[in-house]
């Protein structure tokens, strides 16, 4: 049977600076132009050179980025509707058009201006177009105030603590960590602003069980990645990191979150065996995860579902420093959505390469041969990749 | 004379609108597969578990339980700001189907997993019935 085993590689990435300042003036798309071209750059390419481009859902469409980029020949254009499992999932299928001789150089770009511009948290309220599921979401979930993403999931995050006793001390067990990272880390919009367990423990419920601190940052700024295929990547620029494993997962109902026979089946539980059996390791082979943190509690599960714990002993563990750059699994070096910037999980997959390359500074996991980054979005779809360097 | 009714209203289109349509007339009622009998929400044109496209509006006994809740302490929403702190909640149906709405004749910290809740709808504006939910007797 064929594989994407190895069949493609991130050769380069780009980042905007991240801020929270209200300073930024760039819209949306700029941004994006702006971290896309960075790494067209790093990668040793001219922006023509792209000709396969999958924007974020909602945030531009390939062709526009083409007509900014001056790509006159764009051989491949797709968005993944998966919401913040979108880049990820965009890993996959950008493996695909490469290792398929669909497109030779695929960009894919995330970013937005989501502190200065309309903010993130009003975004999903207000528009529920925007997603699969948007008018179940209009029709059956928005008359009774259920409106937005921390309330959707936080219904989730409840029956965690209801059934295995999941307390608020470990999910903030998992907002300090990627705090304490962020600390490390210069691009981080939270670095020095160290938190304590009482500030996390006193800071202001939004969405019961989530406080404030359980929340991701709204941010502005972009972050982009070039993928090309295994054989091509040999010529260019940077050491290329490898997609070793890849795959997405949509829950069942994907479109709608409460009629589930297994509430805690999300994307990422099909698509974490896929990914791993498709690179040949097991989550104990693995040096650290980048896992999409929209909220703690959505880090937990994930780390569950991805299978570094089983379901239920997610609380147990990330504490202890287990999660942390000397724990055995580093869990968001880089502070993540909740403490460096939220870049629609896209700082996942450059962090993951910065580690990879041996980049990382500060925060380097000495020796990382082996990095997954997760996606998730929307109602619980899922994506996951197995990166080696 | 109140103000107008300012929250997020369902479109009355296709199967919602039949949905709510049952609400109107003070009935909830989901939908029952006439082949293999299952129950289903939100509305579906086939029954995934037998592929039949036939199917009824099955009246419920309007009983379920809480399955799970969310404090919105903080309203997402405009239009509920005024009401925050406010409880969107899962309720389970005794049939076994689950829906979004509200307890509202519970205050947000004394709800609880497992609480029993009976329907009670509440018309938000000429058009619109919702069904929502009262803490069982």
């Amino acid at each position: 049977m064929p594989s994407l085993k190895d069949q493609a590689c991130i050769v380069g990435v780009g980042e905007t600076a991240y801020t929270r300042d209200k300073t930024s003036t760039a819209s949306s798309l700029t941004l994006q132009l702006e971290a896309s071209l960075r790494a067209i750059e790093e990668a040793g390419l001219t922006p023509k050179q792209i000709d396969g481009i999958m924007p974020f859902p909602g945030l531009g469409s390939a062709e526009e980025f083409a007509a900014n980029l001056g790509i006159d020949d764009l051989r491949f254009a797709a968005t993944v509707h998966m919401g913040g499992a979108a880049p990820v999932a965009s890993l996959q299928s950008a493996a695909m058009a490469v290792a398929g001789g669909v497109a030779t150089h695929v960009l894919i770009p995330a970013g937005w201006n989501a502190y200065s511009g309309r903010r993130a948290s009003e975004t999903v309220a207000t528009d529920v177009s925007s997603m699969p599921g948007g008018a179940i979401a209009r029709d059956y979930y928005l008359p009774y105030g259920l409106t937005a993403p921390p309330q959707w999931y936080a219904l989730m995050a409840r029956r965690h603590m209801h059934e295995f006793g999941t307390t608020p001390e470990q999910l903030g067990a998992i907002a300090l960590t990627m705090r304490k990272h962020a600390q490390l880390n210069p691009r981080a919009v939270m670095r020095d602003r160290p938190m304590t367990i009482e500030e996390y423990l006193a800071s202001p419920e939004i969405a019961g069980p989530y406080r404030l601190f359980d929340c991701c940052l709204e941010t502005d700024g972009a972050a982009a990645v070039v993928v090309t295929s295994a054989e091509r990547a040999r010529d260019l620029k940077q050491r290329p990191v490898f997609i070793s494993g890849v795959a997405e997962g949509h829950p069942y109902p994907a479109d709608e979150i409460t009629n589930r026979a297994d509430i805690f089946r999300t994307g990422l539980t099909s698509a974490a065996p896929l990914a791993f059996a498709m690179a040949g390791v097991t989550p104990r082979d693995v040096d650290f995860a980048q896992v999409y943190d929209c909220f703690t509690f959505e880090a937990l599960q994930q780390i569950e579902e991805a299978g570094f714990c089983k379901r239920g002993e997610g609380g147990a563990f990330v504490e202890g420093g287990r999660i942390e750059l000397s724990g055995e699994l580093p869990v968001n070096t880089h502070g993540g959505l909740l403490s460096e910037a939220h870049v629609l999980g896209m700082n996942h997959i450059v962090e993951a390469v910065r580690q990879l390359r041996g980049e990382a500074g500060a925060r380097q996991v000495p020796d990382a041969k082996i990095g997954v980054v997760t996606g998730w979005g929307d109602f619980g779809d899922g994506s996951i990749a197995v990166l080696r360097r | 004379m109140s103000a107008p009714y300012a929250k997020p209203l369902p479109l009355l289109e296709g199967l919602a609108g039949e949905f709510y349509g049952w609400c109107k007339k003070r009935e909830l009622r989901f939908q029952r597969c006439s082949s293999c009998s299952a129950w289903r929400h939100v509305p579906r044109a086939m029954c995934a578990r037998c592929g039949s496209f036939g199917w009824e509006w099955a009246p419920s006994s309007g009983r379920g339980t809480v399955f799970t809740w969310t404090v919105a302490a903080r309203a997402m929403h405009p239009a509920f700001a005024d009401d925050a702190p406010y409880a969107a909640a899962v309720i389970e149906m005794e049939e076994g189907v689950r829906l979004v709405s509200q307890v509202i004749d519970c205050p947000p910290d004394e709800l609880d997993i497992g609480m029993p809740v009976d329907v009670a709808f509440e018309d938000v504006t000429p058009e619109i019935t919702l069904p929502m939910f009262r803490r069982s007797p």
